[in-house]
C-alpha cells in the first residue's frame, strides 16, 4: 500500500466540446504526509484543474486519484463527497463564505454536515478555530464585516474543521493585499509545521512557492518540472 | 435535518420580500380554492337539500313502465299485429289502499296517497291552469314539509268546507283571492267545482307556489271523475340518499312506475357532476398558478445560490443535502401560504356568505355555503403537492451543479 496522502496515477482531465480541450494530461504524483507543496505553472496551463482533481472536485477522464491508498475513480458521488468532507479543507482564492451565516456558522458547517459532534462542541471548536487564527473577537461577525484577509482566514479555518489530513489551496492569496498575503501564508506554513498538515497550494507567486517544500511546474497540463524542498522548511 | 431546514429557513428569510411574494401567491391560489369549492358545493347541497325537502323521495305513478300487451300479442307471441285498437286502461293505481298497506310493511319511511290533477282556476274573470294535488291531511305531513310551508290557514283546514282549497301564495296574490274567496275549479274531464280558499302556503319554490293548489283527495278525485282513485303514491324515505335503491324494490313490488328524486333529477345531477369536474379545473388550475410563484421562487434562489451550491458540494454536502435543502424551501412557502391561505379563504367565505341578494327562483337571499375541512385540506394537499414540484426541479438542477464550473466562474 503506497504511503502517499493522495496519489495521481496517468491522470489526464479533456473537457469534451466541439473542440475538446485537454486540461491535465498523464500526470503522475504522490503527495506525501506533512508535505507542503506550490502547484505552479502560467495561467491556462492546468494547476487548479489538478487541484480539482487530487481534491476530488473533479473526476479524470482517465487515470486515477488514490486517497490513502484508496481508488477514487469506482467511489459513487456520496463516497468522493463523505472522502471531501472528511479528509480534504479546501480554501479558494475567494473566500467563498455562505454571507447568510456568521463566521462561527460559516466554520461549523462542515462539522454539522459530518454529524459526528454535539451542537455545543461545534460551536465550541469553530471559536476555537477562529481563535487561533487571531478572529476570536470577530466569531459573532458576518462575513462581509470582515476585511478579505480575515475572510481567507475564516475558510482556513473553515478547511480545517473537520480535521482533515490535508489542505488544497487554489490561490489563497491570489485577492489579497502583501500583508495578509503574508498572514495567509504563514497560517498554511503553520498547519505544516505546527498542526502537521498536508497543504498544497496552487500559486502564481514564486517567491511564496520557493519557500515551500516542494514545487510543481505545471504547462500545458504537463508536469514540466519538479522544484527540491526550501532549506528553511526541511524537517 | 436540523442543518438542511437552517439553511432552508436561511435562505427564504433573507429573501423575505421574493418569499412573501412566493407566500402571497400559495395564500391567494389556497383561500381563493376554498372559497369556490364553499359556494359551488355549499349551493349543491342547498340546492339538492331543497330538492329533497320539496318533492317526495320517491313518487309511484299508475303510469306503467312499459305499455300493456294487446292480447293478441299475448296468445300469438310468434306474429305481428298491426291496426290494432289498443286496450283501454282504468288510470289509477288499483287498490291504493292495499298497496299502500303492503309497502308500509317494508319500506323505511312514510307514504301517502295523492291525486295529480290539472284545472282551469277561474276567479275574477281570470283564467289560470294550475296543477290541483288531492291530499290526505292526516299522512300529507309525515311525507312534505307543506305544514311547514303553511302561510294562512293549516293543512286541517280542508276539512272546514266541503271543498276546500289551499293556494300557492303568489297563486292566491296574481288572482286577488284571499282565504275565504270562493273559486272555481274546471278539469280536463269536464268536472267543475266551486271551492273555498282556506289557506295559504310559501313553498320557496315561485312555479310551486305560483301553479299549486291542495285539496282533499275525494275533492281531486270528484275533479279526475273517478271516485276512489289515486294516481300517485307518494314516499318519504328515512334515508333520502336510499331512495334509488327502494324505489327500484317498489317497482318490481308494484309494477307501477316508481321514480326516486335521483331519478327524476337525473339531467340535473349530471348538470352537478359536470359542474363539480370544473369547479375542480378551475381549483386546481388556481392552484397551479399559484405553484408557478413557488417555483419562481425557488429557480431564483437557486439560481443566486449556485456559488453557495458550489460551496457546500466542495466541502462534502452531499446531492440529496443539497436537494433537500430547496426542497424543504419550496414545502415551506407552501405550508406557510397555505396555512395562511385557511384564513384567507375562510374570510373570503365568510364574506361572500354575508352578502344579500334577490334571488327569483327562491327565498333563500344568502349565498349558500359550505364550511367543510375536506376543502381545507384538498386545498393544503394540492398546494403542498404543487409547492414540491415546483421546488423539486430546481432543487435537482442545484444539486447537478458540478462545483468546479462555478468556481472556475467565479475565480
Amino acid at each position: 500500500m503506497s504511503a502517499a496522502l493522495i496519489e495521481a496515477r496517468e491522470v489526464t482531465k479533456v473537457l469534451n466540446g466541439i473542440v475538446p480541450v485537454t486540461l491535465v494530461q498523464g500526470i503522475n504524483l504522490a503527495i506525501m504526509p506533512r508535505e507542503f507543496i506550490a502547484i505552479t505553472g502560467p495561467s491556462g496551463s492546468g494547476k487548479s484543474s489538478l487541484l480539482y482533481l487530487l481534491g476530488l472536485l473533479d473526476l479524470p477522464t482517465s487515470g486515477d486519484v488514490l486517497i490513502d491508498g484508496r481508488s477514487t475513480t469506482a467511489m459513487t458521488e456520496d463516497e468522493r463527497a463523505e472522502v471531501r468532507l472528511s479528509r480534504i479543507g479546501f480554501v479558494f482564492q475567494f473566500h467563498f463564505l455562505l454571507p447568510e451565516f456568521s463566521i462561527t456558522e460559516n466554520v461549523a458547517l462542515p462539522m454539522r454536515a459530518r454529524g459526528l459532534l454535539s451542537s455545543r462542541a461545534i460551536t465550541a471548536r469553530a471559536e476555537e478555530l477562529l481563535a487561533s487564527l487571531g478572529l476570536g473577537d470577530h466569531r459573532h461577525k458576518m462575513p462581509d464585516q470582515l476585511s478579505g484577509g480575515q475572510r481567507q482566514r475564516v475558510a482556513v479555518a473553515r478547511a480545517l474543521a473537520n480535521d482533515p489530513p490535508v489542505v488544497l489551496a487554489d490561490e489563497p492569496t491570489g485577492s489579497l493585499d502583501t500583508m495578509a498575503t503574508s498572514q495567509v501564508f504563514g497560517i498554511l506554513r503553520d498547519l505544516v509545521t505546527v498542526h502537521k498538515k498536508t497543504v498544497v497550494a496552487v500559486t502564481h507567486d514564486l517567491e511564496l512557492a520557493s519557500q515551500m517544500h516542494r514545487r510543481i511546474n505545471v504547462v500545458d497540463g504537463r508536469l514540466a518540472k519538479t522544484g527540491g524542498m526550501a532549506p528553511s522548511l526541511t524537517h | 435535518m436540523k442543518l438542511v431546514l437552517t439553511i432552508a429557513w436561511t435562505h427564504v428569510r433573507r429573501r423575505a420580500r421574493q418569499t412573501l411574494v412566493a407566500i402571497a401567491g400559495v395564500t391567494t391560489g389556497v383561500g381563493f380554492s376554498i372559497m369556490m369549492a364553499a359556494i359551488m358545493e355549499g349551493s349543491q347541497d342547498d340546492f339538492i337539500r331543497t330538492l329533497v325537502d320539496a318533492l317526495p323521495h320517491i313518487s309511484v305513478t299508475d303510469e306503467l313502465r312499459e305499455p300493456n300487451k294487446q292480447p293478441a300479442n299475448i296468445i300469438y307471441r310468434a306474429a305481428e299485429f298491426h291496426g290494432l285498437t289498443p286496450e283501454v286502461r282504468r288510470p289509477g293505481i288499483k287498490n291504493p289502499m292495499a298497496t299502500i298497506a303492503s309497502l308500509r310493511s317494508w319500506v323505511p319511511g312514510a307514504l301517502t296517497p295523492s291525486v295529480q290533477s290539472k284545472a282551469v282556476l277561474r276567479f275574477a274573470g281570470r283564467n289560470l291552469t294550475i296543477s290541483v294535488i288531492g291530499i290526505d291531511p292526516r299522512t300529507e305531513a309525515d311525507v312534505s314539509n307543506l305544514v311547514s310551508h303553511m302561510r294562512q290557514g293549516t293543512l286541517a283546514s280542508l276539512y272546514r268546507a266541503s271543498n276546500a282549497i289551499l293556494l300557492g301564495d303568489r297563486l292566491a296574490r296574481k288572482i286577488g283571492a284571499r282565504v275565504n274567496s270562493n273559486i272555481t275549479l274546471a278539469s280536463a274531464e269536464g268536472a267543475t267545482m266551486n271551492a273555498t280558499v282556506v289557506g295559504t302556503f310559501h313553498s320557496g319554490f315561485r312555479a310551486a307556489d305560483e301553479t299549486t293548489g291542495y285539496v282533499l283527495l275525494k275533492a281531486a278525485q270528484i275533479l279526475e271523475r273517478q271516485t276512489g282513485i289515486v294516481n300517485e303514491i307518494r314516499v318519504r324515505t328515512r334515508d333520502p340518499m336510499e331512495a334509488r335503491l327502494i324505489s327500484e324494490r317498489i317497482g318490481e313490488q308494484t309494477g307501477y312506475k316508481s321514480i326516486s328524486w335521483q331519478e327524476a333529477q337525473e339531467d340535473l345531477l349530471s348538470a352537478i357532476t359536470i359542474r363539480n369536474v370544473l369547479m375542480y379545473t378551475i381549483v386546481g388550475a388556481i392552484l397551479l398558478v399559484a405553484s408557478f410563484g413557488t417555483y419562481n421562487i425557488i429557480s431564483t434562489i437557486t439560481h443566486e445560490k449556485t456559488r453557495d451550491i458550489a460551496i457546500l458540494k466542495s466541502l462534502g454536502f452531499r446531492d440529496r443535502t443539497i436537494r433537500s435543502i430547496f426542497i424543504i424551501e419550496a414545502v415551506m412557502i407552501g405550508l406557510v401560504g397555505a396555512i395562511l391561505g385557511w384564513i384567507f379563504g375562510y374570510l373570503l367565505t365568510r364574506g361572500l356568505a354575508s352578502l344579500e341578494f334577490s334571488n327569483p327562483f327562491s327565498d333563500n337571499n344568502h349565498l349558500p355555503v359550505l364550511y367543510s375541512t375536506k376543502h381545507y385540506l384538498l386545498a393544503t394537499g394540492v398546494a403542498s403537492i404543487s409547492s414540491l414540484v415546483a421546488g423539486y426541479f430546481p432543487a435537482r438542477a442545484a444539486a447537478r451543479l458540478h462545483p468546479v464550473d462555478i468556481i472556475r466562474g467565479a475565480t
